[in-house]
């Protein structure tokens, strides 16, 4: 971001003295736009306290995320009357609950960046042979998307942890493998535009090989769409690692994951409801960031596709 | 017409057979299935009985189609923990999940189709601005949480509606809104670009112009024509709730199929979750079909596809 508005004031300077003599290049237009989107600004910034919470959270807190003090469970977080010294109070096992928020960030943010890349691998390997090639390769490409889309989410995911055992690999491994449909979908559809164009036919002509053509000419022009969808996916990575711990077939305890914390948090929902509504609260401003990032992303590359 | 039919038929029918085997294979996947049956420190002689008695020593592919001509029969194998056929056992269970599921999309339909309109009508408007918000904020709402901030302030603190089990209608309430919310972001910006490219068509303007009444230009004319794709996108959200509703019926304890594949996975009843990942499959399969044929009867355009 900082590098940006550096980048981004000589620019403005400049369209203000005179509006009509200097057009903005393309990279330049598309600056103004992102710092004018209060989405994806709010997403970006949200997303990099995330992001510095995670790295920083031996820094921020002089807990462990596993240290138990049971001469100190449950107690209430400042703003409801409890102590400075644990400001967002414990949990029922007295573990310093900023501290489990705070490393907790870190399982989220890497399930997610995890799944997602193994996902946009996958996805985008597939998508991008069946929108060039076309034909056969169409045809087995469409037909992997519809058993994938078969195949309930969920469960299999839960079936898959219960057979390996809930580690945060196989967890990476089985949302990696499982979300990789809407990577192909859209690549997919994009790289069928993309081959029509001309450079794409003169790379060809001129004798470039197909790899050099896929990597050189087609994925730079598909990336947009990649990057969004990888927001996309990364989102409901996190979700979905969430709901799987919150069932208890995720990653195991005594790992902070946010989800695990709700889960753990349950037993004691009618007295201390905060133990479910504060990583709930940061589930829910992570994942709705990365979302708005993703659209962010998606009006400032293809402005004229918006609605 | 029927060229379409059957060739999406015969691709429904692939799939359906890519995920048996796919679902199948579920039981080879983490070792000796005999050994998961008896125990880690089962004897010798249990486990060659049980391998016997389920056939596991017999090569993989033969079990596949001995499994596969059963289950065309409509028998899924048997129960590990209850010993009946799991057919059975899931067919109990399956009511409550297809009420669940159809109550679900009853609701996101109800909201989301409203919302998508006016949205539409009035583009960049306040109406339309909160429906975006709603979407994009409730995408970002994790759903077991949803339900159980529901659960605190509509059956704890308010005491409106019973917190878990599925002995009556009230006991649905809160599990639908959770399950519906979840779709209805997908329906509701479905419908606002439908309704925002048919209102542009000249079809409308010419009703317009012959001076019929607003109401009945956006309802009759205009709603009919952008309702066709969100029809079809239900339908496949409903296979995808019905997969999802797992992670509903465990918060709320509603005992439906879902609550059945969590309790299966901890009693480690591999059968009951084979058959369920395979029974959900069909019915995502069974519903996309069905939403291919719908749209092709409803927009005869589609049909060359």
């Amino acid at each position: 971001m900082t590098d940006t508005t550096a980048s981004e004031s000589p620019a403005m300077t400049l369209s203000k003295a005179a509006p009509k003599e200097a057009p903005l290049s393309p990279r330049q237009a598309m600056v103004r736009r992102a710092l004018r989107h209060r989405g994806l600004i709010f997403g970006a910034l949200v997303m990099g306290i995330v992001i510095f919470i995670a790295l920083c959270a031996p820094l921020l807190t002089q807990y462990s995320p596993y240290d138990q003090d049971l001469l100190a469970r449950m107690k209430p977080p400042v703003f409801l009357g409890g102590e400075p010294a644990h400001w967002l109070g414990t949990d029922a096992l007295g573990r310093d609950f900023w501290a489990r928020l705070a490393y907790g960030a870190r399982i989220s943010l890497m399930i997610g960046l995890l799944a997602a890349t193994i996902s946009a691998v996958i996805g985008s390997v597939l998508g991008i042979l069946a929108g060039y090639f076309g034909g056969r390769v169409d045809m087995a490409v469409t037909f992997l998307i519809n058993v994938r889309l078969a195949m309930p989410v969920v469960l299999v995911a839960l079936a898959v942890v219960a057979l390996f055992g809930g580690s945060l690999m196989v967890v990476v491994s089985v949302l990696g493998l499982l979300l990789w449909d809407r990577f192909a979908v859209v690549l997919r559809a994009a790289t069928m535009q993309v081959r029509k164009l001309e450079y794409v036919a003169a790379a060809e002509v001129l004798g470039a090989s197909l790899p050099r053509v896929l990597w050189k000419d087609i994925l730079p022009n598909v990336m947009n769409h990649l990057i969004v969808i990888f927001t996309l996916e990364m989102a409901h990575a996190i979700i979905l690692e969430a709901a799987l711990s919150f069932l208890g077939l995720g990653v195991q305890p005594p790992t902070p994951s946010w989800g695990l914390m709700i889960s753990e948090g349950k037993e004691m929902l009618l007295f201390e409801p905060w133990l479910i509504t504060i990583p709930g609260v940061a589930l829910f401003f992570l994942v709705l960031s990365i979302n708005m990032l993703g659209d962010g992303i998606r009006d400032v590359t293809a402005p004229e596709g918006r609605n | 017409m029927l060229l379409y039919i059957l060739k999406r038929l015969g691709l429904a029918v692939l799939v359906a057979l890519t995920v048996s085997a796919l679902s199948f294979s579920l039981l080879f996947m983490a070792g000796d299935p005999a050994i998961s049956i008896a125990g880690e420190n089962a004897a010798a002689e249990d486990i060659a009985a049980i391998t016997e008695r389920y056939g596991f020593d017999r090569p993989v592919l033969v079990q596949y189609a001995d499994w596969l001509v059963s289950a065309a029969r409509g028998d899924l194998g048997r129960s590990w923990y209850f010993d009946l056929p799991t057919t059975e056992i899931i067919g109990d269970r399956l009511g409550v999940t297809m009420t669940l599921g159809l109550l679900a999309i009853c609701f996101a339909l109800l909201l989301a189709i409203p919302m998508g309109v006016a949205a539409a009508v009035k583009p960049n408007s306040l109406i339309d601005r909160a429906a975006l918000f709603i979407s994009v904020v409730g995408q970002a709402i994790p759903s077991f949480w949803f339900g159980l901030i529901l659960i605190v302030v509509f059956s704890i603190k308010l005491g409106l509606v019973p917190a878990s089990g599925s002995s009556s209608w009230k006991h649905f309430i809160l599990p639908t809104v959770v399950l519906g919310y979840y779709a209805t972001p997908a329906i509701m910006r479905l419908t606002r670009a439908g309704m925002l490219e048919v209102l542009s068509a000249d079809y409308i303007r010419t009703a317009r112009a012959k001076g019929l009444a607003p109401r009945k230009v956006l309802f009759k004319h205009a709603l009919r024509n952008a309702i066709i794709p969100v029809i079809s996108l239900a339908a496949v959200q409903m296979g995808f709730m019905l997969g999802g509703s797992i992670v509903v019926e465990s918060i709320f304890a509603l005992h439906g199929a879902g609550y059945l594949a969590w309790e299966s996975i901890s009693r480690n009843d591999l059968p009951v979750m084979q058959a369920l990942i395979l029974v959900f499959s069909m019915f995502y399969i069974l519903f996309t079909f069905l939403a291919d044929v719908l749209n092709a009867w409803m927009d005869p355009r589609l049909r060359v596809g």
